[in-house]
């Protein structure tokens, strides 16, 4: 049977670990994680969960765990924030290097100096050419649904995946979050099977050094390639991975009646504008949009779930489809001497695909600062004002910033 | 034990096949292949970015004949616990869990990793060949270079003298400590079978002195009695830390007790490059300072 609990982002993800049936977890505390892996912790030691719990000295021993156990055959699980991911930086290249797929939850905060634990996605886009899959949630609900979609994506193409949702906006706020039943979980995800373990009965050494030619002296290196050869596969295996994001999330969605897809449309019908944006911010986006509509308006919101691998060509076709002008890109990160991350990839979709529209890049709620209405309904005013003044060549602008 | 056990008494099963990619004259190489005799074929290693990741090979061929993760630089000992947790939950027992780093690996950038995966009392066997500097990057000090030797970083000689990871490990609470040398193969082969077997599901940590021709600067084919003399002169005593207490083991008890004659360090130090520039002066004052040392085992 399935229940529905009140719970906060934190706890619905730790909720969701034990549906998975997860089973080696390592964790390190930073705020505003450490309430999920507090949480697991109980599950393991009273029982609930048949896993191992390593309280490891550090972030970096926590991927670490997770890298060893995973090729040790076993399903792994960690959280961490802002500073504790960058911390595992050179893990994270490991894992998914090392083709692991291993789920983790980052509670998305800034990243200090100077210090702050309030949210923003500089941590996350910042770990974005790792090889890590990453999706973005909009609610608590949706943490608990993506980190079980998670797994199964993971296990069928042997990725990781970093699950993201905004620190304290969703991991400490109290939603009702359904919990399925665990037989239905079950039939949903089925144990984790390993693609090559450390086994005694069954040697191999793992992670070797690997030349970047390719090797003419041993048979079986002919057919396997080199270093560039095994990225190869890794680049290949995410570009060819919407496939099965959506086929994971389509079954999800017959299975248990909620559907993510790899972004949401809201009022984007009949749109001028269209404000692209990740997380909670796409959702306090919704709310703008209709106050707009109200005003006489047409804004539309694209929610965007999932980030890496990029979505180009889908974006691209949904912009070239879509009767909007101007697309209004929203980022709560940004690549230090340019642009918010998500207005960068969105730009180069639509070039690469050929379809011409305006793209306004914003900055907006830089380590926590609140983000409300108002400021995104002025988004939109100034897009407007921009486009009617017939100025065609915005630059990226910070908004509700003391300049 | 009643009949003295001879190398060609242990196991004849080799683990390691010939044809690594250690230099010619590598004594880790070798304090490997002995472990591994008496670890057995139920063992998984992990090794972190050193000379012993390039002693395993070269993607897809390999001489190590147990598996083996290779981990970065910093995190052996936490992924020995990984290996471990995942070996629990599995249900899959009664395989050794082994960790073959340098000292580098060890003392300096993967401290942290061991001191918590010891405090975490990880079921592991972690080793650290110790051939007194980063060997795989081309010679350069760490933690583990003894005073006066010449590194590539440490042009005139290191200033300072190196750290003693075993007693940092028995300040742990590690239930076995011990320190081994591949010159004396059937000591180090019987520390690792009682690890294995005595302590079998605790924390246990083996530190190996290994004698590097390129790096040290002797020939390759005095490997052996640079290990030899090493401990012969007191600079690399063999003993046990069962529980916090020392014992020594029989070559430096020997040594202790007048049974064999103690040699002077600068017959070891004089038989190799990288300590030219340290003075006679220096020499002397270590000289002593070992006189010293073995004083206070006298006292045991
Ligand atoms: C994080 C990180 N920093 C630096 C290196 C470069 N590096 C690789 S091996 C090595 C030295 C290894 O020294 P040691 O542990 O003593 O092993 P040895 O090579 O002497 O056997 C260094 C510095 C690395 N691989 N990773
Ligand atoms: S450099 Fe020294 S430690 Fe490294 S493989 Fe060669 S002999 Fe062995
Ligand atoms: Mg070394």
């Amino acid at each position: 049977m399935s229940e529905k609990l009140v719970l906060s982002g934190n706890h619905a993800a730790a909720h969701a670990c034990k549906g998975a049936r997860v089973q080696v977890i390592a964790a390190y505390p930073i705020t505003p994680q450490s309430p999920a892996t507090e949480l697991l912790s109980r599950f393991v030691e009273t029982g609930q969960l048949n896993a191992k719990y390593v309280c490891v000295e550090s972030e970096h021993s926590a991927m670490t765990v997770c890298i060893a156990a995973s090729s040790t055959g076993a399903r792994t699980f960690t959280a961490t924030s802002a500073n504790g991911l960058a911390l595992m930086h050179e893990q994270l290249h490991w894992a998914a290097g090392a083709r692991l797929p291993i789920v983790m939850a980052c509670v998305n905060r800034a990243v200090a100096a100077p210090w702050n634990v309030w949210t923003d996605n500089q941590d996350s886009i910042s770990q974005r050419d790792t090889g890590w899959i990453q999706l973005y949630c909009e609610d608590n609900q949706e943490i608990y649904d993506t980190i079980l979609q998670a797994y199964k994506i993971a296990e069928q193409i042997y990725c990781p995946v970093m699950v993201c949702y905004d620190g304290y906006i969703l991991s400490h706020t109290l939603m009702p979050v359904e919990i399925i039943d665990q037989n239905a979980i079950d039939e949903f995800l089925p144990p984790f099977k390993p693609y090559v373990t450390l086994d005694p009965d069954d040697p191999k050494v793992l992670n070797l050094v690997t030349f970047p030619w390719i090797r003419h002296d041993h048979p079986h290196i002919e057919k396997f390639g080199g270093y560039p050869e095994i990225r190869y596969k890794l680049q290949q295996t995410l570009r060819s991975s919407f496939d099965v994001i959506e086929r994971v999330d389509k079954e999800f969605g017959e299975k248990f009646d909620r559907q993510y897809g790899i972004f949401k449309e809201y009022m984007c019908d009949e749109a001028d504008y269209i404000i692209l944006a990740m997380g909670s911010l796409a959702s306090e986006a919704t709310v703008a949009a209709e106050i707009l509509y109200e005003e006489g308006y047409t804004v539309g919101v694209l929610s965007l779930k999932l980030f890496r691998p990029f979505p180009a060509k889908q974006l691209a076709t949904f912009a070239k489809q879509s009767a909007a002008s101007t697309f209004i890109v929203i980022d709560r990160n940004l690549s230090y001497g340019y642009e918010g991350a998500l207005c960068t990839d969105f730009k180069a979709a639509l070039y690469t695909h050929h379809v011409q529209k305006n793209v306004h890049g914003y900055l907006l709620g830089i380590g926590g600062r609140d983000v409300n209405v108002d400021q995104i309904m002025e988004i939109v005013h100034k897009s407007r004002k921009a486009i009617e003044a017939g100025q065609l060549d915005k630059e990226t602008e910070w908004i509700n910033i003391m300049k | 034990m009643s009949k003295k056990l001879l190398p060609r008494d242990l196991p004849e099963e080799e683990l390691i096949y010939p044809g690594t990619r250690a230099c010619a004259g590598c004594s880790f190489a070798l304090a490997y292949r002995f472990a591994l005799k008496a670890l057995g074929r139920r063992t998984i290693a992990c090794t972190p970015a050193s000379c012993s990741t390039v002693h395993a090979g070269m993607y897809p061929v390999t001489s190590l004949q147990i598996p083996m993760l290779n981990t970065a630089f910093e995190s052996t000992a936490a992924a020995l616990s990984g290996i471990r947790a995942a070996l629990d939950i599995l249900g899959k027992k009664d395989i050794t869990v082994l960790g073959w780093a340098g000292d580098g690996g060890t003392v300096d950038i993967g401290i942290q990793a061991l001191s918590g995966a010891a405090e975490r009392e990880t079921d592991m066997i972690y080793v650290c060949y110790d051939n007194e500097a980063y060997m795989n990057t081309g010679v350069q000090r760490s933690g583990a270079t003894p005073y006066g030797a010449f590194t590539t970083t440490t042009p005139t000689g290191k200033r300072q003298k190196r750290k003693n990871m075993p007693a940092i490990m028995a300040a742990h609470g590690v239930p076995y400590v011990a320190t081994a040398n591949p010159s004396y193969p059937i000591d180090l082969y019987l520390k690792f079978k009682k690890a294995k077997e005595e302590f079998k599901g605790k924390t246990r940590y083996i530190h190996i002195i290994a004698p590097c021709p390129p790096g040290w600067g002797f020939d390759q084919s005095d490997t052996i009695r640079i290990g030899r003399l090493a401990t012969q002169c007191g600079i690399w005593p063999l003993y046990e830390l069962i529980e916090g207490k020392l014992v020594l083991s029989k070559v430096t008890r020997d040594l202790v007790e007048g049974k064999t004659k103690r040699k002077p360090v600068k017959e070891y130090f004089r038989a190799q490059t990288r300590f030219r520039t340290l003075s006679d002066e220096d020499i002397q004052k270590i000289q002593k300072e070992i006189d010293r040392q073995f004083e206070t085992y006298k006292s045991l």
